[in-house]
């Protein structure tokens, strides 16, 4: 889960890296109020996406009066940047910056470690940076039981040739950093910029934090952080039924057991799409091992409640799942919508393989369910779901 | 031969008394693995009984290892245990350790790989994988033993029904090993690693790798491929259709910017010579013409 600037800065603060007063506003008043209440010459108001290039767009401006804050807050509030609308602004005290540097730490996947990336140019786009000017981006692979204590963040220091000055105060906000890595179970902490103030204070200006999912069974807190406006409403009925669906912009219904074999059948679908005038998926819905009637039923209304969806493909290779039970699961998946009074009302390609398969298709067979038809096999399964969804369209 | 997992195995069962662990349990006896024991230490000295085979229970991994020389130990314990379970093995020398547990923490991963590192006497297979089988001789973790039997190709793959769907499609052929590592963004086994040992191993004629996006193991593998590897491989990568930022299911399957696209790996992977499906049924078609071929 990625953070909004605001909550990443609310978590910097509760482990003491030295940040600006801040205030979240989601209208122009609460933003102008804001700004009454921080004070100060100046103040910052902030676009709250969770993408790059907010300045550039227009969503970071100055404000000299509380009017001036609340103009920008009702020119940025509704904005649009990189396709994330913008909800909410903070509103933070202006800075007195001297110098702009950068520090990240994340997960490297490819060494299995984490790794820390500091420089003394902040400011800009760090991956630009990385690729215009990599030398001036210092890497530092940090191990994952040592973490960064006072020498490794001496190492930061020097390695990335931070100024004499600012070196003691970088390595304590280092320091404080990691902790916030850790203590929260993040994935990223990156501060850019995080910046020497004319009076030599180190501060972190901004903050991109991502947290990690799994690890939410220790953190009672984090489900307060996640940002439901942003997520299709058809993403969230899902995971209210503990679905894992992810929406996407096609017309063929997807449903299959095993996160690799439903990503695999997505692009078998596009893949054979292409022969129908570009049909693709239109989701991806894993329901895992057991299907049962009740997840049969839940992910089949899922995926018709989907104005695009013309065809449904069901595909499922029975492991350690029956494909009996998964055939069970599909005529009383039928008869449950019936009841609801939520018609099936488009057709629905299955193909059962593996364990029991011939059992499965019999048991379809027999129940000759209305709009459902039976494929021998993935690919051809594939083919006929797209066909009848150009067919459709 | 086979990798990783022999006929002489000794298995031992971390979690083996939960819900999960007794199913699983049941199911690898019954397809010839040797289960020397379970470890729970509020059930140490008792026995469960598997269809008449009894199966002593320990108080540890060490106290389990001393008494029964096991040699492979399968956790099934939930998430938020698995990394005492994990170290637990790793401080009792386990050589192997295979993690079938899902939703495990990346710093719970990390931190265990980093630990087993260090100590140098153990591989970590997953978190988050099927396991690993190897037909005829022993099955550890959640693959169906009944999906194929023996033969000259080996399999490593991220996903655990793409494994199965391929070993179906070329159960005609069969398997000398079929490796699940698992679709976390920090696994203790790497494509690489299984090539290595697939490389090494006498009985294995050609390799099937099974990727999917995210990371850069692919075409980390890619370039390993080109430069170590002199048996065939042929690959199949899933995710071609997947969005930017949106997570597939497995915690390490995501697009990130212009990182871990299904589109780069599958170029690395043809670069380095290797045949690259675009279903995972052309992708056994290729294979069935390279063990024709051979």
């Amino acid at each position: 889960m990625d953070l909004f600037e605001y909550q990443a800065r609310d978590l910097f603060a509760a482990h003491g890296v030295p940040v600006l007063d801040a205030i979240v506003a989601s209208t122009p008043e609460e933003a102008g109020a804001a700004a009454e209440k921080i004070g100060g010459a100046v103040v910052v108001v902030k676009a709250q996406v969770k993408t790059g290039g907010r300045g550039k767009a227009g969503g970071v401006k100055l404000a000299r009066s509380p009017q001036e804050a609340a103009d920008h807050a009702a020119n940025m509030l509704g904005m649009v940047i990189n396709g994330h609308t913008v909800r909410q602004v903070m509103v933070t005290q202006g800075a007195d910056i001297a110098e702009e540097y950068y520090f990240g730490v994340l997960l490297d996947r490819s060494n299995r470690t984490f790794l820390a990336m500091a420089s003394r140019e902040g400011g800009m786009e760090i991956e630009q940076l990385a690729v215009e000017r990599p030398e001036a981006l210092a890497r530092i692979p940090v191990d994952a039981l040592d973490g960064i204590d006072a020498a490794k963040a001496a190492e930061i220091v020097t390695a990335a040739r931070f100024p004499e000055d600012v070196a003691e105060g970088v390595s304590a906000v280092i320091s404080q950093l990691w902790d916030v890595f850790v203590a929260e179970d993040a994935t990223l902490v990156e501060v850019n910029p995080l910046v020497k103030t004319g009076d030599g204070a180190i501060l972190a200006l901004d903050g991109k934090v991502t947290l990690d999912d799994n690890a939410s069974f220790r953190h009672a807190g984090h489900a307060e952080l996640v940002d439901h406006s942003a997520t299709d409403p058809l993403e969230i009925l899902a995971r209210e039924r503990h679905l894992n669906y992810v929406k996407l912009d096609g017309t063929v219904g997807i449903i299959g057991n095993g996160a690799g074999l439903v990503m695999s059948t997505l692009d078998v679908v596009a893949y054979a799409g292409e022969q129908f005038g570009g049909v693709h998926p239109a989701n991806f819905l894993d329901i895992g091992g057991g299907a049962s009637a009740e997840v049969m039923a839940n992910g089949l209304a899922i995926i018709l409640s989907d104005p695009q969806v013309k065809s449904v493909f069901v595909n499922v290779f029975g492991g350690i799942t029956a494909c009996d039970a998964v055939a069970n699961g599909i005529v009383q998946a039928f008869a449950l919508l019936a009841e609801r009074g939520e018609e099936i009302t488009h057709p629905l390609v299955v193909r059962l393989d593996g364990n029991n398969a011939e059992l499965g298709r019999q048991i379809l067979r027999d129940a000759a369910l209305p709009l459902l038809e039976q494929a021998d096999t993935m690919d051809g399964a594939a083919r006929r779901a797209a066909e009848l969804a150009a067919r459709e369209a | 031969m086979a990798i990783f997992l022999t006929e002489n195995s000794r298995v031992l069962v971390q979690g083996m008394t939960g819900s999960e662990g007794m199913k699983h349990t049941e199911r690898m006896l019954r397809s010839g693995t040797k289960i020397v024991g379970g470890v729970n230490p509020r059930k140490a000295g008792t026995t469960v009984g598997f269809d008449g085979i009894e199966v002593p229970v320990f108080g540890s991994v060490s106290s389990a290892v001393d008494a029964t020389g096991a040699d492979v130990s399968v956790v099934f314990v939930p998430a938020r245990f698995t990394k005492d379970a994990v170290y637990e093995a790793i401080d009792a020398k386990m050589p192997l350790v295979v993690v079938i547990t899902e939703g495990v923490a990346v710093h719970d991963s990390a931190s265990w790989f980093q630990f087993a590192q260090n100590a140098g006497t153990t591989r970590i297979i997953g978190p988050n994988c099927p396991g690993l089988i190897s037909p005829g001789k022993s099955n550890v973790g959640i693959i169906p033993a009944d999906i194929a039997g023996a033969g000259p190709i080996g399999l490593v793959s991220k996903s655990g029904t793409l494994t199965y769907q391929m070993m179906y499609e070329l159960r005609d052929i069969g398997f000398s090993s079929g490796v699940g590592i698992g679709g976390d963004p920090v696994i203790g086994t790497t494509h690489i690693d299984a090539l290595a040992a697939f490389e090494a191993d006498p009985e294995t004629k050609a390799v099937v790798m099974i990727g999917e996006i995210g990371g850069d193991a692919e075409e980390r593998a890619a370039a390993y491929i080109k430069e170590h590897v002199t048996k065939p491989v042929v690959g199949y990568v899933a995710g071609f259709t997947a969005p930017e930022g949106k997570t597939m299911g497995h915690a390490g399957a995501i697009v990130s910017g212009s990182a871990g696209t299904a589109q780069a790996k599958k170029e690395a992977l043809e670069a380095a010579g290797v045949r690259v499906g675009r279903t995972p049924s052309e992708t056994a078609q290729l294979m069935r013409e390279v063990i024709q071929g051979l």
